[in-house]
C-alpha cells in the first residue's frame, strides 16, 4: 500500500501527462535555440529493449509519438550503448546509413546532434538535433548546451518513468484503488466550487469511518 | 585473472639492475614518436566490430565477438564486421596516426542496449587477458554494480602494461571506466590537428584530443564528417601506439609521463 498512498498523493494520473508536456516543452526549446529543423526524445524501453519516441518538435512531428524501433539501430541505438554524445554531419553522403538514421528520425537530415539521457546511474533515452543551419560550424560550445538539455530531459524523463510506475503499481492493486486514485486526480482538477462541496463529502465519510 | 606474486621490497643490490637509462634531459615529440609507424604495438579497439579491408583501416590482426549466453559471456571469432560504424570510424583514426601498428577488433557493442554491461566486462577482460599494447575504449558504463570490477580489471591492466585509452563523459554524470586513475582519459578539443593534444590540469578528464569535425571512416569504406570524445579518443590511443613503437619498454605510468611532457600545452612542439 505504501505504493498506493504515494501514488494517490502525486496525483499519478495527472501528472504522467504534464511530464509529457514537459518534454514537449524540451524539445521544441532545443529546436528553437539550435535553429533546427527538428528535435527529438527517445526513452529506452527496457523490457522489449527498444527506443520509443516520447516527444518530437518540428520535422516528423505528430506522425513519430510512439513509433518503436530496436535499441541496436541507428544513431540513437549507439548513443544510448555507448553513452557516448555524438555529432555528424554530411549524413546523406551515405543513403544506407540515412534510411537507418530515416527510421529513428522520420526523414534523412542532413545532420544531427545525439545525447545519451543519463539520469542518476541509469540510461533513460536519447535526445537528438536534426539539421542545424548548414553555415554554422559545430563547436564544443554546441554540445555543453546541448548537454544542459539532456540533464532536463533526463530528469523529466525519469518523473515519466516514475509517473507510469505508480500507475501500475495502482492497476495492480486493483479497481478500487484505481477509483482512489482517479477521486484523487479528479478532486485537484475540479472546479472551486465542486472540489469545495467533495471535500465536504470526503471529510463526512472520513468522520463516517473513524 | 590469476595474478604471479611480485616483488614487494627492493635488495640494495638490486638497484643498478632496475636503473632506468636512456632518458633524455628534455622529453621532446622527437625523442617520444619522431620516425615511428606504431609498428610492433598491438591495438585493440572494444567497440562495435571494424569493417575489414575499409580503405582507411586496412587489414586486422583479428576480430572476436563477445556476447552473452547463458552463465556468463562467450567470446567467438566475428564474421560480421561492424554493425554500426562505430568501431571502424575508431580503427580509422587510431590507423591514420600509426600506420604501422595491428589492430584488433573485439565487439563489444550492436546487440542493443540489454546485457552490453556483462559484454563490455567481458570484452575488456578478454582484451587485457590477451595483452594487447593499447585498448581504445570509445564507451562507458553508468551502472555501479560494474563500476568495481571494471575497476579491478583497469588496475590488472595498469599493471601488466595495458593501456586503457577511455572516452570521458562531458556531461556531470558518474560513468566508468574514464573516471579511474589507471586509464587515460580523453575529451574534445577544437583544433583540427591530429597531433595536437593537451594535458588537463583540472582532473578527472586528463587529456584533451582533436575530436571536433573529424573525417572518420564509415560503412562501406566512405567516410563522414562526425564530432566526440569517441573520436577524440583514439586521437590519444594513436599516438600512445606510436611513443610505445618507439620504446616498448614504457609501463602505462612511464607512458602517461611521455604524453604529459609532450602535451601542447607543456612541452609539445619542442
Amino acid at each position: 500500500m505504501t505504493d498506493l498512498r504515494a501514488a494517490v498523493a502525486a496525483g499519478a494520473l495527472g501528472s504522467e501527462e504534464s511530464y509529457r508536456e514537459l518534454l514537449q516543452a524540451i524539445v521544441e526549446c532545443a529546436r528553437a535555440i539550435f535553429g533546427a529543423k527538428a528535435s527529438s526524445i527517445f526513452l529506452h524501453d527496457e523490457e522489449t529493449d527498444e527506443l520509443v519516441f516520447e516527444a518530437v518538435a518540428g520535422e516528423g512531428a505528430g506522425d513519430l509519438l510512439g513509433v518503436r524501433f530496436p535499441s541496436s539501430r541507428g544513431v540513437a541505438g549507439w548513443v544510448l550503448v555507448t553513452r557516448q554524445p555524438l555529432v555528424i554531419e554530411e549524413l546523406e553522403q551515405d543513403p544506407r546509413f540515412a534510411r537507418e538514421v530515416a527510421e529513428s528520425t522520420g526523414y534523412v537530415p542532413k545532420g544531427l546532434m545525439a545525447v545519451p539521457l543519463l539520469h542518476d546511474e541509469n540510461t533513460l533515452g536519447v535526445l537528438e538535433v536534426l539539421d542545424r543551419p548548414q553555415q554554422a560550424a559545430f563547436s564544443l560550445a554546441e554540445m555543453e548546451l546541448l548537454g544542459l538539455f539532456a540533464n532536463e530531459a533526463a530528469i523529466a524523463l525519469d518523473l515519466l518513468q516514475g509517473a507510469r510506475n505508480a500507475r501500475a503499481a495502482l492497476e495492480e492493486e486493483g479497481s478500487e484503488a484505481t477509483a482512489l486514485a482517479r477521486l484523487s486526480e479528479r478532486l485537484a482538477q475540479a472546479e472551486p466550487e465542486k472540489r469545495e462541496a467533495a471535500e465536504r463529502l470526503i471529510k463526512a465519510i472520513d468522520e463516517l469511518l473513524s | 585473472m590469476d595474478e604471479s606474486l611480485p616483488a614487494w621490497s627492493m635488495p640494495a643490490e638490486a638497484a643498478k639492475k632496475i636503473s632506468i637509462g636512456d632518458w633524455p634531459e628534455q622529453v621532446t615529440r622527437d625523442w617520444a614518436w619522431g620516425g615511428a609507424t606504431g609498428k610492433g604495438v598491438r591495438v585493440c579497439i572494444l567497440d562495435s566490430g571494424i569493417e575489414a579491408g575499409h580503405p582507411l583501416v586496412g587489414e586486422l590482426e583479428g576480430a572476436v565477438a563477445v556476447a552473452r549466453d547463458e552463465e556468463d559471456v562467450a567470446v567467438a571469432e566475428d564474421a560480421e564486421g561492424d554493425l554500426c560504424g562505430h568501431g571502424t570510424a575508431c580503427a580509422g583514426i587510431v590507423r591514420s596516426l600509426a600506420p604501422g601498428c595491428s589492430i584488433y577488433s573485439v565487439r563489444v557493442l550492436g546487440a542493443g542496449f540489454k546485457g552490453s554491461g556483462p559484454v563490455l566486462l567481458g570484452g575488456l577482460r578478454w582484451a587485457v587477458e590477451q595483452g594487447f599494447d593499447v585498448v581504445n575504449m570509445s564507451l562507458s558504463t553508468t551502472k555501479r554494480q560494474f563500476a568495481e570490477l571494471l575497476h579491478e580489471l583497469a588496475d590488472t591492466a595498469y599493471f601488466r602494461r595495458t593501456v586503457l585509452v577511455a572516452s570521458a563523459h562531458n556531461m556531470p554524470v558518474e560513468s566508468y571506466p574514464w573516471r579511474f586513475s589507471s586509464v587515460i582519459s580523453v575529451g574534445s578539443h577544437e583544433d583540427p590537428d591530429p597531433q595536437t593534444f593537451f594535458y588537463n590540469p583540472n582532473p578527472p578528464v586528463e587529456f584533451f584530443g582533436r575530436g571536433v569535425g573529424v573525417e572518420i571512416a564509415w560503412l562501406g569504406g566512405g567516410t563522414i564528417r562526425s564530432s566526440g570524445n569517441s573520436f577524440a579518443t583514439p586521437h590519444i590511443a594513436g599516438i600512445c601506439a606510436l611513443i610505445l613503437s618507439k620504446h616498448p619498454e614504457l609501463t602505462p605510468f612511464q607512458l602517461k609521463n611521455v604524453l604529459y611532457l609532450t602535451a601542447n600545452n607543456v612541452g609539445g612542439g619542442r
